[in-house]
């Protein structure tokens, strides 16, 4: 168990790209670290660099507080667990399991290598399947397997990179549990790569939001989503994601394509002498006023150009006039994020009780409070609370120790009642 | 259904290899005939020494083999049986070490330099055997390498490398990186990785070019018949030498129970490697 820490990292190829540029991430002993970001973010690199597969070329490595920039992979004491799995076709589960303890000769005898992979086995209840080979697998036993491999030894930190892009959904959800459960439970420190931002949400205490190789904003999953810091993060996380419209500034006000609603004294201030803002506004922010009204809240009328049912929540899609001097940030931002450019429409996440049909006009709400007001060009939230995150970093911070310690008094109670112990 | 045109395909395919198998096998029976035909039935036109159409000898004899193994023409065979097999065994063993490595670091390194070695080997192995024999020949007297067994064996490397080079990068190349790269992180050094991940996945591409160095050494007769005069002539030059028991009689007995004695090795190499030589090893390693 140790906690890692990144300082400056750069990361240059030799064409002088530096696909990692800058990064700085302090990962607390025991802590879920989640690096996500669009694809060639550069979030792979980090994590290879960090397990000693690829070279750093500027900047500080250090696991338990000794830097490791020159150490071979083998000589960092981390396991890792491939996109692929990268798991040995010519040996037995056992001896994949096995293998990293065979490696380190002499260190453990027979009994103790066989008693260390029955235990991994077991908790990954591969029990039956020991003496296969892993071509022979489904794609979760694979996973599993790859994952006993990395348990197997007391290693300071685990790896991911991308472990359940390969599954089908059904399963993805489950070994996502799956290895929640295994974190909290070794209460060792983790890293752990991905592209999907349920995984992202879901497992990591901390969230580190990549673009093109800058960190954006490291925060837990939470204030990630209520106080985002840029419009970049803003956008990222969310599903379906944040709506972004433009908004003209009029004195104390600000005019939507639908609406105009007024800006506290503060907002007002900070986004004066800019024309235009672009605003954000969450999906389920937005309400049907005939089922949910809004107290206080700005309405406005629109048509509804598609509906959407999925049993417990319904989406509605709204066209809007775009204003062509966000279009062009807007298209950049939409890019940046894997997409092919800005759909002119706004989401509306509604209740599934709302009787909307596609052609309505109906009467939305919100609140101007949820709203998040950024600059077109730099991209900076106006509107982040960095007080109320301040709060909520404290808050998801005692949450994770609460979940530790709960892990580890299962697991003192577990092994007094003769359970594994891994 | 698709059963149905499977089978059809399957029935089409055996329709087609049977004569070819017949085509192919029908030499090598021919000679194992004449290797058990006595001096009188191999000369015998009538048809009352043979059955078949003069095929078969009616009384078959293992004098053949008796005379080179144990009798007159023993000096001459089993030395030479001996040469062959150090000769192609060494060859096969520097072979696959040396193209083991070399495939590996093209595979897996980027340097400088590597189309060229690549493409070197690749024109190394245009040039027609019997044009190097001369030069060869020449040099080989002068620096002493004539008629030795590194005098074979050299020439046989070069023969053979560069095969065994192209065959062994590819399969090196399907071997996913991060069979590699996990075995590091399990606590490998790159050596240990090397020889506990990669070259038992690359085992079926090092068993062929294992094999088809050790052909290419043993059937060799080219080198054989050119490099040496007596003290490292393989089977296939010694074969050149075998007399009659008087000047009017054909060593052909003799020479095609020779023949088939060589012949065993390789069929015993092709049934021990067979399975070996089955590529997929490496499916269940990743994902599709």
């Amino acid at each position: 168990m140790s906690s890692i820490q990144l300082k400056n990292i750069v990361k240059k190829y030799g064409d002088g790209f530096p696909a990692v540029n800058d990064v700085s991430l302090d990962i607390a002993d025991g802590e879920f670290m989640i690096l996500v970001g669009p694809s060639g973010c550069g979030k792979s690199t980090l994590l290879r660099m960090v397990v000693g597969l690829e070279d750093i070329t500027s900047g500080d490595l250090e696991i338990g507080g000794k830097r490791v920039n020159e150490l071979a992979p083998r000589d960092r004491n981390l396991a890792m667990v491939f996109q692929n799995y990268a798991l040995y076709p010519h040996l037995t589960v056992f001896e994949n399991i096995a293998f990293p303890l065979r490696l380190s000769k002499g260190a453990h005898s027979d009994d103790e290598i066989q008693r260390k992979v029955r235990a991994a086995s077991k908790m990954l209840e591969l029990d039956d399947h020991l003496e296969r080979k892993p071509g022979n697998l489904s794609g979760g036993q694979r996973q599993r397997v790859a994952m006993g491999r990395a348990i197997v030894r007391d290693a300071d930190a685990f790896l991911f990179d991308e472990p359940l892009s390969n599954l089908d959904a059904k399963l993805r959800g489950q070994m996502r549990t799956e290895i929640a459960r295994m974190q909290r439970r070794l209460g060792i420190t983790t890293l752990y790569v991905t592209h999907d931002q349920t995984e992202a949400m879901t497992l990591g205490d901390r969230v580190a939001v990549l673009k093109k190789g800058v960190l954006q904003q490291c925060a837990s999953p939470r204030e990630l989503y209520e106080q985002p810091i840029n419009l970049f993060v803003a956008g990222f996380i969310g599903s379906p994601p944040m709506n972004f419209v433009p908004a003209r500034v009029e004195g104390d006000s600000l005019r939507l394509p639908f609406v105009t609603v007024p800006m506290t004294p503060q907002l007002a201030a900070d986004v004066r002498g800019k024309d235009v803002v672009i605003v954000g506004i969450r999906p389920e922010y937005l309400k049907d006023a005939s089922v949910n009204p809004v107290s206080g809240g700005a309405t406005f009328r629109a048509v509804v150009d598609q509906t959407e049912w999925l049993g417990n929540e319904q989406y509605a899609y709204i066209p809007f006039e775009q204003d062509a001097s966000v279009q062009g940030h807007l298209d950049n931002l939409e890019k940046e994020l894997d997409g092919e450019g800005a759909r002119n429409q706004i989401v509306v996440n509604l209740d599934s009780r709302s009787q909307i049909f596609e052609g309505d006009e109906v009467e939305f709400a919100f609140d101007p409070a949820h709203m998040h007001v950024f600059d077109p060009e730099s991209g900076h939230n106006y509107t982040r609370n960095d007080e109320k995150a301040a709060r909520i970093a404290e808050a998801s911070e005692k949450q994770r120790k609460a979940a530790l310690a709960r892990a580890k008094a299962r697991d003192a109670r577990g092994a007094i009642s003769g359970g594994v112990d891994v | 259904m698709e059963t149905n045109v499977s089978n059809k395909a399957k029935w089409g395919m055996l329709g087609f290899a049977i004569p070819v198998m017949i085509w192919t096998l029908l030499p090598l029976v021919w000679i194992f005939a004449l290797s058990l035909k006595s001096d009188a039935a191999l000369t015998d036109t009538t048809g009352k020494e043979n059955r078949f159409g003069n095929f078969f000898p009616t009384k078959p004899s293992w004098d053949n083999y008796e005379l080179i193994l144990k009798g007159g023409a023993s000096d001459l065979f089993m030395p030479a049986l001996r040469n062959s097999i150090i000769v192609s065994l060494i060859a096969t063993v520097i072979s696959v070490v040396l193209a083991t490595f070399c495939a590996y670091a093209i595979a897996r390194l980027d340097f400088p330099g590597k189309r060229l070695i690549l493409t070197m080997a690749l024109a190394v192995s245009f040039f027609p055997v019997i044009a190097m024999v001369t030069p060869l020949f020449n040099m080989w007297r002068q620096i002493g390498l004539f008629d030795t067994i590194p005098g074979l064996v050299i020439p046989y490397l070069a023969l053979t490398l560069p095969l065994s080079i192209w065959t062994l990068s590819a399969f090196f190349q399907q071997i996913p990186w991060e069979m590699e790269q996990a075995a590091q992180v399990d606590g490998a050094s790159s050596w240990e990785a090397f020889r506990k991940v990669i070259v038992p996945l690359a085992g079926p591409g090092v068993f062929t070019t294992a094999i088809i160095t050790f052909f290419t050494a043993w059937n060799d007769f080219v080198f054989a018949i050119s490099l040496t005069s007596g003290n490292a002539r393989t089977v296939p030059a010694a074969l050149s030498f075998f007399t009659g028991a008087s000047q009017f009689t054909q060593p052909t007995g003799a020479i095609a129970a020779a023949a088939v004695i060589v012949t065993i090795p390789v069929i015993i190499l092709v049934l021990i490697f067979q399975r070996r030589i089955v590529s997929g090893l490496t499916s269940g390693a990743v994902k599709g």
